[in-house]
């Protein structure tokens, strides 16, 4: 009889498929990828059960962390430049074109108008190390509203329609300023709020 | 440098034959880098946009309206107080009605069943939801998601009044 002999299998396997699939991913990821815009403020949202998704593109975010300061930030580059000299022309402050630059990379900023210009010819590093005073958006020196109405115009003028308003606010944020934020966008007829929330699943009917 | 001459010289005159290079070359080094950038890539995506949740408020009344009366056997009033408390009554407060205040919670069994049980009772009800100063924003987000769970037909965002915090003060819940 002869002997059985055992298939040898070879060790190394073709690694083919799994490299093109391999590849196949990477080009995907790296052509859908769009890298999270470096915030300011680090904003833990709360979850709600909420499906509505924010639009991809013009958004004024307005965060509101838990130390009661508030950030302002715009996603479209364009607008930013006019809302800069807009604003910038009202406080009697100017800009650069270097400055004008780094502020339309920027995606939030909280520093009044008035130191705005020393905080945008420092560097990304030393830009975040400083910490941060929120925006005046008190009735004395309500420089919050202006960049709020200022954006508006701005993207109405870039666009055609007001941006979309959202709001971010931390979860540990107090309701006073959140509710001293909404009172003053109401007092601009800014009436309809989008909260950024993280999703929830929806409880189950019945529970 | 490093790599062994493995084949050296052996001396002996074997037949010379061209070398048969595999066609095969090693994908290691190259599948390595693949997954490398694939999970780079992965964990840098911003999958998801966030969700956002409407919330609208009532326009800003012109001097001359007449301001909307509301009738306490629809109203429904929600407090929140500070770390975490909830309290709710039926009715409106006035000087000399003082309605039964009572303590709830955020989860499934504390104030969306009361919400569900008054909305059954009660379609035309109004939720008036009043965040007290030491509520947290957390708070605001999670009642104003149970309106949209409970369904509610018509709820609003009030500031919350001294005699709402005495009535929590004097609760004692």
């Amino acid at each position: 009889m002869p002997k059985v002999k055992p298939h040898r299998t070879s060790p190394s396997l073709d690694m083919t498929p799994m490299v093109d699939l391999a590849f196949l991913l990477v080009t995907f990821f790296m052509l859908t990828t769009k890298f999270a815009p470096e915030e300011a403020v680090v904003v833990d949202t709360p979850s709600s059960t909420s499906e509505i998704r924010l639009p991809e593109s013009h958004v004024i975010t307005i965060s509101v962390d838990k130390d009661k300061r508030v950030f302002f930030g715009m996603d479209d580059a364009k607008p930013k430049l006019d809302l800069l000299t807009r604003v910038g022309a009202k406080y009697g402050v100017s800009f650069t074109a270097s400055q004008a630059k780094t502020f339309s990379n920027l995606s939030s900023f909280g520093v009044p108008v008035q130191q705005l210009p020393d905080f945008l010819s420092r560097d990304n590093e030393q830009r975040k190390a400083i910490k941060q005073p929120g925006i005046p958006a008190d009735s004395l020196n309500n420089q919050f509203i202006d960049w709020v109405v200022e954006a508006q115009a701005a993207s109405r003028k870039e666009f055609g329609k007001p941006a979309f308003i959202a709001i971010k606010g931390d979860g540990n944020a107090d309701v006073p300023t959140v509710k001293r934020v909404i009172k003053l966008l109401q007092d601009k007829n800014i009436n309809r709020f989008n909260l950024i929330t993280d999703l929830e699943s929806k409880p189950v009917a019945g529970n | 440098m490093a790599e062994i001459q493995q084949q050296a010289d052996s001396g002996k005159g074997g037949k010379k034959r061209a070398k048969k290079m595999s066609t095969k070359i090693d994908m290691t080094p190259m599948v390595d880098l693949a997954f490398l950038l694939l999970t780079f890539f992965m964990l840098t995506t911003t999958f998801s946009k966030p969700t956002v949740m409407q919330l609208t408020m009532p326009v800003k009344p012109k001097p001359d309206d007449p301001p909307q009366e509301l009738k306490a056997s629809n109203a429904f009033t929600i407090l929140m107080g500070e770390n975490n408390k909830i309290y709710y009554y039926e009715g409106l407060l006035a000087d000399d009605v003082k309605p039964e205040l009572k303590a709830s919670s955020y989860d499934a069994n504390g104030i969306r069943k009361t919400l569900l049980e008054r909305r059954q009772r009660d379609p035309k009800t109004v939720v008036l939801i009043k965040p007290a100063d030491k509520s947290n924003y957390k708070n605001m987000v999670d009642i104003l998601d149970e309106m949209n769970i409970t369904d509610q037909r018509k709820y609003a965002l009030v500031d919350i009044s001294k005699a709402d915090e005495e009535l929590i003060k004097t609760s004692g819940l």
